[in-house]
């Protein structure tokens, strides 16, 4: 995935921002909990684009990934003090602003997403880290007038090897940054981590256990009003005629204006606007989506799957179509897969102050660069004049890689002058989410006289997320075929095709994007061709993975923890495998069936994810997922009619509950491979597991999701 | 003009009687600490204390919680000092931490009633409080650490 670029930044521009960061505005950023450091007038110095160091010894480090519980604010800052030979305690985040140092190397662009924010930092800010700590012992170096290889750092100081002298950093920091950058820094190899790998507290955690954490909802400004919207019933619909005057004759209502996004009602409180929003009497111009519904979206997919046979992905071997037909025995079985909503905690809001000749944006996005153009738009404003201030994401899963409720506020702000903080409902972000696209995956695979397994073929037809999100993408293969690049599985003829079907609504990146619905589809079609040859599904797996060592370790740990084919009377056990974010993963769910009433009762997760920088935060973030794929699996489910989703809040939003958790097992196999993603791999392998387990209990084979409402016994 | 008692003081709050208690604590008194998932009673981040039992704030109306003493997560304690926060911390419990408020609020209120709670106590003292992130596993260690904390100091 890939964002348009944010412009050119002039050195002058990211000078008057970094400026702004550094004074006034970053006093209501930071995290107050984290409040070790310096407020008001301390001496600074800016020893690279990550890392300041007061006089008073403060150090602060920018974080240039967006915090929405996965750890970032935590993990990358661990990487740049394990070389800076500092406690990890002694740090203060702020978030960073729009720049080019801060662009993900990986998502070509300032973007968090696709689980690998510590993949791109992890070179790059253990080089930062050293390449500070070599400045500020050069500059104590030359207030002793030695040699830097006389002098080491520890604890946040620089220390005369001899004679034991010390100077700290925030006596060297304004010396060491007029030092050139050393070039060529040798980091420490993994053997001497003193904080990588070690399950030390989260930075963020204090704040969010007292009620001082800022996320986007929290945001407040002097003068600052308060604004809600109408959104259009039919998804794409438009506006047509506003009757606002019952809501600008409430207490409190300022102003009623129309945005791409809706009817927008502002007042001095959120309750206010709300109220006044409800008595709108708006005509809806429906737009092409008034007819559309489930069945229609499962028969555009349907005919389109039929009358294309794809385009054929570069993930192929052999050939599939001439083995398929020279073949013993053959499968087929279609999947379809549904819309689904993000719901993060946090529904989407935004506060924008715009100003004669800049605005400030107060945002839980993912994507600064593309919430400032989309800010800069809106205000008609150059972009490097669009300040993006990162507030804690109360929830991303890559709803927040969108920047649709943002120009809102920004209209709102700019209409009446002061700042304006636009607040969508629960219902605003269940109905008007853009959500995970539907998908239709044809698979079919064959096995030789001998039960060798030689040609497997899937045909996926989706709309693309790609198209829509970064025009300037040309690979016609989209994210919804990102999964099966990574099939395992020893087949010697592999066929993947993709047949893009629009259905005239948006659809986004949903947290593990196309790795859910694939791996559903393909751990879920494993098990059917272990059954139709009677094999024991893990053996199957191990078979044809058997050249991959940590492929087929967390198979055989995950089997051996969960006790595979040893599971007490009345229950039933499905594995799953699945390889993705440069982690290898297995779970195996253990569940009864009785009276056609599904029970969930324990979940075992193994991964192997290289390196862990905090194992504290893996784990926690392994059962994110598997809570993520757990509420996906039972319940997900967007269904569209009259062309708007039927679903609005939490009571038909259906999400998993603490009385509803089954037990977890999760382990992570210690590994020195380079880091992977963590964020978003448990979520896959959870439906298909179940779904296996589900077979194993009653011997139905689901191939669409969610459970919930098909016939189990 | 009404008047309420949060976290021990007393406030005057210009707002409609109908207005929610979350909105009135969130918008005229600037305490953001309690959240907005739902505005339906359905997923519990905005819960605070009224006389000591835990409420969802967000359908709560102003007129109705006059004269009553109100604690929210910033009342909770001065210095994250509360056992839960303790344990919570001890933990590490919150990911995304937007509904954590809430689901504190929930494990006070059940601590006080019963200081001694079960899973199956915890669960239902909690199912109403949703956490996307998925930080169950840990709510329940951190309740009954909690637990141990306050009996401790008892």
């Amino acid at each position: 995935m890939s964002v348009p670029s944010g412009g050119e930044l002039s050195r002058r521009d990211f000078l008057w921002r970094s400026a702004q960061l550094g004074s006034g505005l970053v006093l209501a950023m930071t995290l107050p909990a984290l409040g070790a450091g310096p407020r008001g007038s301390t001496r600074v110095s800016e020893l690279n684009a990550w890392l300041r160091i007061g006089v008073d010894d403060s150090i602060t480090v920018l974080v240039d990934r967006s915090e929405m519980g996965q750890g970032v604010y935590t993990a990358l800052p661990t990487l740049l003090a394990e070389e800076l030979e500092v406690d990890l305690s002694r740090i203060r985040i702020i978030p960073a602003p729009v720049g080019e140092p801060y662009v993900n190397a990986l998502n070509g662009g300032q973007v968090t997403g696709t689980s690998n924010s510590v993949q791109d930092a992890w070179e790059k800010l253990r080089t930062a880290g050293a390449q500070a700590r070599l400045m500020l012992i050069a500059a104590a170096a030359r207030v002793w007038h030695l040699d830097p290889s006389e002098c080491r750092a520890q604890g946040g100081k620089v220390i005369d090897r001899t004679r034991g002298r010390q100077l700290g950093y925030g006596q060297l920091a304004e010396a060491a940054a007029r030092l050139p950058v050393p070039k060529d820094v040798k980091l420490k190899p993994a053997a001497e981590f003193r904080l990588i790998g070690k399950p030390l507290p989260r930075l963020d955690s204090p704040g969010k256990v007292d009620g001082s954490a800022e996320f986007g909802l929290d945001v407040q400004l002097p003068g600052m009003l308060y604004a809600a919207i109408a959104q259009s019933p039919t998804l794409g619909g438009k506006a047509e005629e506003v009757d606002s005057t019952a809501a600008l004759a409430m207490p409190g209502v300022r102003r009623v204006l129309s945005s791409a996004s809706g009817v927008v009602v502002v007042a001095d409180h959120f309750w206010q606007a709300l109220k006044a929003r409800d008595t709108l009497k708006i005509r809806w111009s429906p737009g092409a989506n008034a007819a559309l519904d489930n069945a229609r979206v499962r028969a555009m997919l349907a005919r389109a799957a039929e009358a294309n046979p794809g385009l054929a992905a570069p993930r192929t071997t052999g050939d599939a179509a001439a083995a398929l037909k020279r073949s013993h025995k053959t499968l087929a079985a279609v999947y379809e897969l549904p819309l689904l909503a993000h719901a993060t905690m946090e529904p989407m809001n935004c506060t924008a102050d715009v100003k004669e000749d800049g605005c400030d944006l107060y945002v839980g996005t993912q994507v600064q660069q593309s919430a400032q153009e989309a800010a800069a738009a809106a205000a008609g404003l150059p972009p490097q004049r669009v300040n993006v201030i990162t507030t804690l994401l109360g929830g991303g899963f890559g709803r927040r890689l969108e920047v649709d409720f943002i120009p809102a506020a920004v209209e709102a702000s700019k209409a009446l002058g002061v700042p304006v903080k636009l607040i969508w409902t629960r219902e605003n972000d269940i109905t008007h989410d853009v959500f995970r696209p539907p998908a239709r995956e044809e698979v079919s695979a064959g096995f030789d006289a001998s039960g060798t397994l030689i040609a497997w073929k899937l045909h996926i037809t989706s709309p693309s997320i790609t198209a829509r999100f970064d025009p300037t993408n040309k690979d016609p293969f989209d994210s919804v075929i990102e999964y099966v690049q990574n099939f395992p599985y020893a087949v010697p003829n592999f066929a993947l095709s993709f047949t893009r079907q629009e259905i005239g609504i948006d659809v986004g990146y949903l947290r593990s994007v196309s790795h859910a619905p694939n791996c559903f589809v393909i751990e879920s079609f494993m098990d059917e061709l272990a059954a139709a040859y009677s094999k024991n599904p893990l053996d199957l797996r191990l078979e044809l993975l058997k050249d991959k060592p940590r492929h087929t370790r967390v198979l055989e740990v995950a089997a051996e923890r969960a006790g595979w084919g040893r599971a007490l009377k009345g229950r039933y056990q499905g594995i799953a495998f699945m390889e993705g974010y440069s982690s290898h993963i297995a779970q195996v769910a253990e569940v009864s069936v009785e009276d056609g009433e599904l029970e969930v009762h324990k979940i075992t997760c193994i991964i192997d994810c290289g390196q862990t920088v905090n194992p504290r935060i893996v784990e926690s973030q392994l059962e994110s997922g598997i809570v993520y794929g757990l509420s996906s699996a039972l319940w997900g489910e967007i269904t569209l009619r009259a062309g708007g989703a039927r679903q609005s809040n939490f009571h038909d939003y259906r999400v998993l509950r603490i009385n509803e958790l089954p037990e977890l097992h999760v382990e992570i196999i210690p590994s020195d491979a380079a880091p992977g993603g963590i964020g978003e791999v448990a979520v896959p392998p959870v439906a298909p597991a179940i779904c296996n387990a589900i077979f194993a209990a009653t011997g139905r084979r689901l191939r669409t999701l969610p459970i919930a409402g098909q016939r189990l016994a | 003009m009404a008047s309420i008692t949060v976290n021990n003081r007393k406030c005057s709050v210009d707002a409609s009687p109908e207005t929610p208690l979350l909105w009135v604590l969130r918008d005229h008194l600037g305490m953001t600490g309690t959240k907005y998932g739902c505005g339906m009673a359905l997923c519990g981040a905005c819960t605070v204390h009224v006389d000591g039992l835990a409420v969802r704030s967000c359908v709560l109306p102003l007129g109705s919680v006059e004269g009553k003493r109100i604690t929210t997560i910033e009342g909770l304690s001065a210095d994250r000092s509360h056992a839960v926060q303790r344990a919570w911390l001890e933990l590490d419990v919150p990911q995304c931490g937007y509904c954590q408020s809430g689901q504190i609020m929930a494990a006070a209120a059940l601590l006080e009633a019963n200081p001694l709670p079960t899973d199956a106590d915890i669960d239902a003292a909690l199912a109403g409080n949703i956490c996307r992130c998925g930080t169950y596993r840990r709510i329940r260690k951190a309740v009954h650490r909690a637990a141990e904390l306050m009996a401790r100091s008892r």
